[in-house]
C-alpha cells in the first residue's frame, strides 16, 4: 500500500488557546499508479493533509504509512521518504531560490551526493519530462521566466528527485489559459508514460475532472466523498453546498436534463461533450 | 467627457540584469470609459500589469502619454492626485492588508488623506455596508476566508472614494465560491456607485459579465471590442493563446459537428436555450 492513512487527526498551534483543529478523523488509500484530485474549498485542510504524506507535517494522532513507513515513526528515515513523494508548492517563487533553472533542478541531486555526471544526466532528463529545451532554458535567470515557465521549472526540480509519488498543489494557479494546457499536458505524461502516482490539489473540479481518476473532496478537516471521477459529479447539489462547482460542461447535460432531455451519460471534457451531444442530436434521441 | 482614462502611443522597457532592456508596451493607445466595466486580457506576460500600473501613475510612462481625468501622469505633481482617483486591487490580499483589524485597515487609506474622524468613520461605514462586511469588522482578516480578504482589500480602496478601480486578477487564488463573491460585488460597486472598473483576468467566464475587453498580446493591443462581438472570432482568440469562455468553446465545437447553432452564444444559459430550440 503506497499510501495508507488512517483515522489522522492535525491542530495547528495544538495545546495553546489559539488551537485549530483542521483535520478531523481523516483516512483513504492511495494505490500506486493513481491520479487522485484531493479538491475542496481554501481552508479546507487539503494542503495540511497532502503534507503529511511526505512528512513536511506528522500525525498528531492517528498514522500515515507511505510504502511501508510509518511517517511517525522516530527510527523513519524521513529524507529517503520525502525522495520518493515530491511536493510542488502552489507558489514557484516560495520553492526557487537558484539562480538560472539549471542550478535550481540541480539542487535536489546535488544534495544526495551524486556523481557529477549523474546529476547532469537527471537535471537533463527532469527539464524534457517537463517541456523544457535544455540549450534555451539551463543557463536562463529564474525571475526571466514567465509564470508557467517556473511552474515546470519547479516541478522539474522535484523530479530530478526521481519521486515514484508526487504531490502539485494547486499549480496552474494565476496561468493563463496556454499555460494551463501546458503544465496540464506535463502532468498527463507524466502520469501516463512515467506511471509516476499524482495526487493533484485544487479547488476546481474542471482540471480535476479531465485528469484524475479518483476525486476525494475535502470539506472543513473531513474526507466528505473519495470516488470515481464519474460518480462524484453525480452530486451536483452536494458539491455546490460546500462551495465547489461542477464543471461547465456537466452543467450544460444537467440544465439539459431538468428541461427533459434524455442525456445518456456525464461527459468530463469539452471533448467528450461535443461528441455526446452531437451523437444525441444526430441519432435524435435527446428528446424525452 | 465620456473617457476617464486616455492612453496615446504608451511605450515602456523593464531594465532586465543583463542590460538588455524588455520591452513591456510597445504604442498602446487606448481609453477606459466613465462608468463601464473593462476586462483586459492577454497571456502571462502581454503588458496587462504593466498597462495598468500606469492608470494610477504606479510607472510613468516610457514614452507617450497617460491622462487620468484630465491629469496627465507624466506630471509628478499630479501623483497624489491620480492615486485617489484610480484605486488599485492586487492579485494576493495578504500583500495589500496592512492591519490586524478590519476596520483599522479599511480606515488606513482615509487617515492617510487627512481626513476628519467623522469622515473617516462614515466612508469606512459605507466601504464596509456597501461589500456586505459590517459582521467582519472587528475581526482579524486571518480569521477570515480568502475572499472575504479580498473583499476587505477592495473596501480599503473603496474608503477612498475613487472613481475608478482597477483589479489586478483579483480572483487568481480564490476558489469557486470567493470567486463569485469577489466578482458580484464588483459588479454591485459599479451598478450601484458608478465606479468605473478595470478587470485584469484570465478567465473568459469572468470577461463575460464585462462592457468591454482588451486583449493584448506582446505589448501591444491586438483586440477591442464587446466580448460577445471578439468572442465570435474563436480562430483569432486562440491564436492569441486565450480560450473561449466554457460554453462558447462548447457551442463552437457543435457547430464544427455540423449543428445550427447561433455565432454569438456566450453564457451556459443561452447555449441550453439555443440547444432547446433545435428540431
Amino acid at each position: 500500500m503506497p499510501i495508507a492513512v488512517k483515522d489522522l487527526c492535525f491542530s495547528y498551534k495544538q495545546g495553546t488557546p489559539f488551537e485549530k483543529k483542521v483535520l478531523h478523523n481523516i483516512s483513504l488509500d492511495i494505490e500506486d499508479g493513481e491520479f487522485v484530485g484531493i479538491i475542496g474549498p481554501t481552508q479546507s485542510g487539503k494542503t495540511t493533509l497532502a503534507q503529511h504524506f511526505n512528512a513536511l507535517l506528522l500525525p498528531q494522532s492517528g498514522s500515515v504509512t507511505v510504502n511501508g513507513l510509518i511517517t511517525s515513526d522516530p527510527q523513519a528515515d524521513l529524507i529517503s521518504l520525502r525522495l520518493q513523494v515530491g511536493y510542488v508548492f502552489q507558489n514557484p517563487d516560495y520553492q526557487l531560490f537558484a539562480q538560472t533553472v539549471g542550478e535550481d533542478i540541480a539542487f535536489g541531486p546535488q544534495n544526495q551526493q551524486l556523481r557529477k555526471s549523474e546529476v547532469t544526466e537527471r537535471v537533463t532528463t527532469a527539464m524534457k519530462q517537463v517541456g523544457l529545451d535544455f540549450d534555451t532554458f539551463c543557463q536562463r535567470d529564474i525571475y526571466a521566466l514567465s509564470g508557467g515557465q517556473k511552474r515546470r521549472t519547479a516541478i522539474a526540480g522535484v523530479l530530478a528527485c526521481k519521486p515514484k509519488i508526487l504531490i502539485l498543489d494547486d499549480v496552474t494557479a494565476g496561468l493563463d489559459p496556454r499555460g494551463r494546457e501546458e503544465i496540464l499536458a506535463v502532468i498527463r505524461d507524466l502520469h501516463q508514460k512515467q506511471k509516476i502516482t499524482i495526487i493533484y490539489i485544487s479547488n476546481s473540479m474542471d482540471e480535476a475532472a479531465e485528469l484524475a481518476e479518483r476525486i476525494i473532496v475535502i470539506n472543513r478537516g473531513q474526507k466528505q466523498l473519495d470516488e470515481p471521477v464519474r460518480e462524484v459529479f453525480k452530486k451536483p447539489e452536494q458539491l455546490r453546498s460546500i462551495g465547489l462547482e461542477i464543471p461547465e460542461v456537466i452543467n450544460v447535460i444537467e440544465k439539459l436534463q431538468e428541461r427533459g432531455y434524455v442525456i445518456p451519460s456525464i461527459p468530463l471534457t469539452l471533448e467528450e461533450a461535443i461528441d455526446l451531444l452531437t451523437t444525441a442530436y444526430a441519432q435524435r434521441e435527446v428528446k424525452r | 467627457m465620456k473617457t476617464l482614462i486616455e492612453i496615446t502611443d504608451l511605450t515602456y522597457k523593464y531594465r532586465s540584469g543583463g542590460g538588455n532592456a524588455v520591452t513591456a508596451l510597445n504604442g498602446v493607445t487606448m481609453q477606459v470609459y466613465r462608468g463601464e466595466i473593462l476586462a483586459i486580457t492577454g497571456q502571462n506576460g502581454s503588458g496587462k500589469s504593466t498597462l495598468a500600473r500606469h492608470f494610477n501613475a504606479l510607472l510613468t510612462p516610457g514614452s507617450g502619454e497617460v491622462i487620468v481625468d484630465g491629469l496627465s501622469v507624466n506630471d509628478k505633481k499630479n501623483t497624489a492626485a491620480i492615486r485617489r482617483i484610480v484605486g488599485m486591487v492586487f492579485q494576493n490580499p495578504d500583500n495589500q492588508l496592512v492591519s490586524s483589524v478590519v476596520e483599522e485597515d479599511v480606515a488606513f487609506g482615509p487617515e492617510n488623506l487627512g481626513l476628519p474622524q467623522a469622515e473617516i468613520v462614515k466612508r469606512v461605514d459605507w466601504a464596509l455596508k456597501s461589500l456586505d462586511l459590517e459582521a467582519y469588522r472587528y475581526r482579524s482578516p486571518n480569521s477570515l476566508s480568502e475572499g472575504q480578504k479580498q473583499l476587505v482589500a477592495i473596501a480599503g480602496v473603496l474608503a477612498m472614494k475613487p472613481k475608478c478601480i482597477v483589479l489586478d486578477e483579483p480572483t487568481a487564488h480564490l476558489d469557486p465560491k470567493g470567486k463569485r463573491e469577489v466578482l458580484e460585488n464588483v459588479q454591485r460597486l459599479n451598478r450601484d456607485e458608478g465606479i468605473t472598473t478595470v478587470l485584469l483576468t484570465h478567465s473568459m467566464n469572468e470577461v463575460v459579465h464585462c462592457d468591454r475587453m482588451i486583449i493584448m498580446d506582446q505589448g501591444l493591443i491586438k483586440l477591442t471590442g464587446a466580448p460577445r462581438e471578439l468572442f465570435a472570432q474563436a480562430e483569432q482568440i486562440k491564436a492569441l493563446g486565450l480560450d473561449l469562455p466554457a460554453a462558447a468553446q462548447l457551442a463552437y465545437g457543435l457547430k464544427l459537428k455540423g449543428l445550427t447553432l447561433p455565432g454569438n452564444i456566450l453564457t451556459i444559459e443561452e447555449l441550453v436555450a439555443s440547444l432547446c430550440q433545435l428540431p
